[in-house]
């Protein structure tokens, strides 16, 4: 491990990680020579599988697994590193790629190897502009340096990296509206399956992996499976990158392994709550979160896959907003659904029609205008969007609307005429 | 044209993609366009489908979908103030009423000289900095973290002088 066990936010240890010479003086690309001259594709693979590493972007999904579902009967093969971090209270992977660029195109580099890919992309946010165009720099510095290109190492093996922006639409975050972009069309999600694996990029078998789980990917082949299992939980192992934001004194990204509590995140990581307020709820996975209320229990809970839906969450890509006494639910919920009625594709009737409808009664309620009618309405409409729709968005979307009501009705009383 | 104007930068971002998969190249070709004067018009749809092979519909669905285009003429230089949940709980709605109040104008509108729209814009990724807010131009995008009204205010003026030095010669390459 490094000096203080950072992994991932490991530039706030060594100055200056973007600087090529400075991430080769600190181990850097060690891994992906190694795993190009000494390892099989599949036997990357398998290290990344028995490290129990789980994806970063949200869903949890274990990374080896994925990797090893890639269609070794249709060529060629794609990596698309997704880096169009849009989740409210998501700022993880933005951080990675200004200060810690080359371990997290190593990752990219050593994924590519493994599922025997020549080509990977990495889809950007159109807001990181900036980013882009200096992972750009990096990707031609590796160029120069030996460490992309043909035949790396000495071996047949060829590998480039390239950067593709986005353009400002939350739901290309989803994987397979991320591919329909990226192949030029409008982003909107495809009918699953077949999966990316097997049907990805231009209908080749692809990767799809989050900025920060990719990142974690050279560590691994560095130190192994046990070193990396050594942190976190049995079932969801190893580091995460924490975006803390709302109504706490020292919002920010914290590395603290999986499992670590929300009380430590908040209180003595984030400084508790601002101008000594009460903590009133917490939105565990950004504003896709159901509100879970934040008693003691609640604070108390590790922040694992498993754990965070014991007390009505998800843990998500562990973007977690703080509410406090001062912030009221109707409020809340008018923000989150003007958000996602923004941010619907349009593909599909309930979650297009529904948020628009929602939106409606959500500005009404939270103005005081509202009824208890209103109130009711709004819940049915949610409650018909769940499970209805080609794509996560939707759900996300009534998820702090149903739990808003359902948890804090206390809120809705005051304004129902 | 782009194809005279910027040929060698069309022909890096063709580059980029399988010679058989064009279409991938649309979005940064239509950043391309919007390069010098902040918005894309017919012309520019067109000869980015000619380039392509499909058809200006398919060009301007693109235009539509996405947030960062822009079919219209608007300032040159979008200040774009997040004030999405996380940023809210940190005062980003009043900073966007009072920086809109100074300048005169309301969420969303140009300043009469026509070279600063403010608008409201979704989750910029920034939650931990607010207020915050991009500026976005044709030149590309830049963040702006922890912002006051005052600051922002200074910043504006600087935008506006290089705004008009920029439009007084005649946007020549976009590159100044």
């Amino acid at each position: 491990m490094t000096d203080n066990g950072l992994v991932l936010l490991r530039h706030r240890d060594i100055p200056d990680l973007d600087n090529i010479d400075v991430y080769r003086q600190h181990g850097g690309f060690k891994s992906i020579e190694r795993a190009i001259t000494s390892m099989k594709p599949e036997e990357v693979t398998e290290l990344v599988k028995a490290s129990g590493l789980r994806g970063r972007g949200g869903a949890g999904f274990p990374t080896g697994l994925k990797w090893s579902f890639i269609d070794n009967k249709s060529w060629p093969h794609y990596v698309v590193a997704n880096a169009d971090e849009s989740e409210p209270g998501t700022f993880k992977d933005r951080e990675i790629m200004e200060h810690n660029p080359y371990q997290f195109l190593e990752g990219v580099a050593i994924c590519a190897y493994a599922v025997k890919a020549q080509d990977a992309y990495i889809y950007l946010r159109g807001e990181f502009w900036q980013q882009a165009a200096a992972l750009d720099q990096h990707i031609a510095a590796m160029e120069a340096a030996g460490m992309l290109g043909d035949d790396l190492f000495g071996t047949d093996t060829t590998l480039h990296i390239r950067t593709h922006l986005g353009a400002g639409a939350y739901i290309c975050g989803e994987e397979t509206a991320l591919l329909e972009s990226m192949e030029g069309k409008l982003g909107q999600p495809r009918l699953r399956p077949p999966f990316p694996p097997s049907f990805g990029l231009y209908g080749k078998p692809t990767i799809v992996n989050n900025v920060e789980t990719l990142t974690n990917v050279p560590m691994i082949v560095e130190k192994g499976a046990a070193w990396y299992r050594s942190m976190g939980t049995e079932k969801s192992p190893g580091p995460k990158v924490f975006s803390l934001s709302g109504r706490v004194n020292r919002p920010g990204n914290y590395e603290l392994p999986l499992g670590t509590t929300f009380r430590e995140l908040i209180y003595e990581h984030g400084g508790g709550i601002l101008e000594g307020g009460q903590i009133k709820a917490i939105m565990a996975a950004g504003a896709s979160s159901a509100l879970i209320v934040a008693n003691d229990e609640a604070l108390d809970t590790p922040m694992d896959y498993e754990s965070v839906p014991s007390v009505g969450g998800q843990l998500g890509s562990a973007s977690v907003i703080i509410i406090d006494d001062t912030v009221s639910i109707p409020w809340l919920i008018n923000k989150t659904i003007h958000f996602f009625r923004h941010e619907s594709c349009g593909k599909c009737t309930p979650c297009r029609e529904g948020n628009f409808w929602m939106a409606h009664l959500t500005e009404r309620i939270s103005s005081g205008e509202g009824s208890k009618e209103d109130v009711n309405l709004l819940f049915d409409v949610a409650s018909q969007v769940r499970g209805k729709c080609l794509c996560a968005l939707g759900e996300f979307a009534v998820e702090a609307v149903l739990s808003g009501i359902e948890r804090f009705s206390e809120d809705f009383n005051g304004m129902a005429k | 044209m782009l194809a005279e104007k910027y040929a060698q930068e069309v022909q890096a971002i063709l580059a980029k993609y399988p010679p058989e998969q064009r279409r991938s190249a649309v979005m940064p070709l239509l950043y391309l366009a919007q390069r010098d004067k902040m918005h894309v018009d017919r012309g520019d749809m067109a000869e980015i489908a000619e380039i392509l092979g499909i058809s200006a519909t398919e060009v301007a669905s693109i235009v539509g979908f996405y947030s960062l285009y822009y079919d219209q003429p608007k300032g040159a230089y979008h200040i774009q103030v997040c004030t999405d949940l996380p940023c809210a709980l940190r005062g980003a709605e009043q900073f966007l009423d009072e920086l809109c109040s100074r300048l005169g104008i309301r969420p969303g509108e140009t300043t009469a000289d026509g070279l600063i729209t403010v608008e409201p814009v979704m989750c910029l990724a920034a939650c931990d900095k607010a207020p915050m807010f991009q500026v976005h131009s044709g030149q590309g995008l830049e963040y702006f973290e922890n912002q006051t009204v005052e600051n922002a205010l200074s910043l504006i003026e600087r935008l506006r002088t290089d705004a008009a030095r920029r439009l007084g010669v005649k946007r020549r390459d976009g590159h100044d």
